[in-house]
């Protein structure tokens, strides 16, 4: 079953087509690999999907209901979340509020409640303190709970961006270059991680990278963009010797006579 | 000094802090810089005022209802200005109150631009420390539950608050209309605390001495903004010395306070008896040490 569809999506900044008549479906539970060279549209992707771009053209479905129109905010409640490329954390909070802030929607208390500090607010802020806490310990970040985010090491600033993202309950989950900036060290670490993920938490994930290693370590499916054309898609075999995506990387072969 | 001096200036500092508690839940927590919460105190005031004087209700009814309409018209002005982004809805406020105080120059029935003399004077110093305690314990409340910790989400990152699922304009009117209600019900009480009122009284001026009050205080902390409105409020009537120099000292200090402490007077941290504990205790342990080391 398919949790996510793109039907001839077509995104246009004016004259310039960002995405054009992207077609590609993303099963349940698996791991969906978007490479590409620099302004390939991999982002402006993400951005659809997430409802921060509007689309032009075609339509994105999201366990089989349409979800472009919709506001980012209602996306994310129907369960899509994602990180950014640059990583965008509540900078001045430490690390146990981000999270804590991100495990809003496992309560529905409203305004009154607060204020009057009642039953039903205390029963869901002990659920998601909780909640925070087991993230934490399955992040590996409960010994530094009380750091200020903006303090941490870059790599623990993309895992902390993880962390946040998965509070929300995602059931699709979209990573942008979560291993850029990180040495080969912490990108080992950071497959252990999503494939951690992926067991624990039963999300499915599309992920961009330019470290082929990770992609071809983790994805099931890789989809290859170019120009904002998708210009390849199939396992991570298929695309090592897909000759089109050699060309875009690489450049044309010459012929010698 | 008599009692009845300071006793004026602790329900004008309440007064001032009510408006301030409001704007510091817009300003120090949602992020939102507003220059036109005099506007709203006028609304307060004014709707307060007929409430009480036209059509004989108590006072605390009156001031409820003050809090309401003012409210409502930080709702219908939300709707309009919260999409835009950053400086633009701070015009837009500055705009706003700017507009209220025109409109009730010219309003007759409310006296004019020469005011409304004979408001029965209702604020006592009872009254307002009443309804600050109830002010603070609503914002602290407030701010310690999943809807504070969104709106602080919302100050420290727009982008990735959406996508955690946070609905940001729902949060910012929210916080808006909050804080139009403390405003309007400071509003209110100035009014019966002066017996008079002017739209004179709710300029530009008054909305700038609220922002500088929170940040003097410290964006970001309840504690801090209860402190800047307590020295803000007090600090003209001490330097009554100076006599016509007042006001050129009062800016002086300060802007001297803003430089030796550009994060506010708490920095965003609040007051609590745990933190007070331990800085007492470091300074016993320090003497403690410097004791031993002299011998």
């Amino acid at each position: 079953m398919n949790i996510l569809e793109f039907n001839n999506v077509t995104k246009q900044f004016g004259g310039l087509t960002a995405v054009g008549n992207v077609d590609f479906q993303v099963a349940k539970d698996s791991i969906f690999g978007l490479i590409g060279p620099n302004g390939a549209g991999k982002t402006t992707i993400f951005n659809l999907i997430t409802g921060i771009y509007h689309v032009t053209e075609g339509e994105i479905l999201f366990e089989g209901k349409r979800i472009n129109g919709l506001q980012p905010y209602q996306i994310a409640q129907l369960g899509i979340t994602r990180t950014f490329q640059n990583i965008r954390l509540f900078k001045k909070l430490t690390i146990y509020e981000n999270i804590l802030t991100a495990c809003h929607e496992n309560g529905n208390y409203g305004i009154f409640d607060a204020i009057l500090r009642n039953g039903k607010y205390k029963k869901q802020e002990r659920i998601m303190h909780e909640k925070t806490q087991t993230l934490m310990e399955i992040m590996g970040l409960e010994d530094r709970k009380d750091i200020i985010a903006a303090n941490l090491p870059y790599g623990w600033q993309r895992r902390l961006e993880i962390a946040r993202a998965l509070a929300s309950n995602p059931k699709l989950l979209l990573l942008d270059e979560p291993a850029a900036g990180m040495n080969p060290d912490e990108t080992l670490k950071l497959m252990t991680l999503i494939h951690e993920i992926r067991k624990q938490f039963k999300v499915t994930m599309i992920v961009i990278e330019h470290h082929m290693d990770l992609i071809m370590g983790v994805c099931d499916k890789i989809m290859v963009l170019n120009f904002g054309q998708k210009l390849a898609e199939g396992t991570a075999q298929e695309i090592q010797e897909n000759k089109k995506v050699i060309e875009a990387y690489l450049g044309e072969e010459e012929m010698h006579c | 000094m008599d009692w009845f001096y300071i006793q004026g200036i602790l329900i004008l500092a309440g007064i001032n802090l009510l408006a301030v508690l409001g704007l510091s839940l817009l300003t120090g927590f949602t992020g939102l810089f507003s220059f036109g919460h005099a506007g709203f105190m006028a609304i307060g005031a004014y709707t307060t005022a007929i409430m009480s004087v036209k059509l004989h209700l108590p006072f605390i009814p009156s001031l409820m209802i003050g809090g309401l309409i003012a409210a409502l018209v930080s709702l219908l002005i939300g709707k309009l200005t919260l999409n835009l982004k950053g400086d633009y809805f701070c015009i837009a406020t500055l705009g706003l109150g700017e507009a209220i105080r025109l409109i009730l120059d010219n309003v007759q029935y409310l006296g004019g631009a020469r005011g409304w003399p004979g408001i029965p004077l209702k604020t006592t110093l009872l009254n307002v420390v009443i309804i600050d305690i109830i002010g603070i314990i609503i914002l602290v409340n407030l701010i310690r539950s999943k809807h504070g910790r969104n709106m602080i989400a919302i100050r420290e990152e727009e982008m990735a608050s959406q996508i955690i699922g946070i609905n940001v304009f729902r949060y910012k009117m929210i916080s808006l209309m909050i804080s139009a209600i403390y405003a309007g019900v400071a509003g209110g009480m100035l009014g019966h605390y002066l017996g008079f009122l002017q739209p004179k009284m709710f300029q530009i001026v008054k909305s700038t001495e609220l922002t500088i009050i929170v940040i003097f205080g410290g964006l970001g902390s309840i504690s801090g903004s209860v402190l800047g409105a307590l020295v803000l409020t007090s600090l003209p009537e001490m330097l009554r010395t100076f006599a016509q120099w007042r006001l050129v000292v009062y800016g002086i200090a300060v802007i001297f306070i803003m430089i030796s402490r550009p994060q506010g007077l708490m920095g965003g941290h609040e007051f609590s008896f745990h933190a007070v504990k331990k800085i007492i205790s470091s300074m016993f342990y320090r003497k403690k040490q410097r004791g031993l080391g002299g011998r």
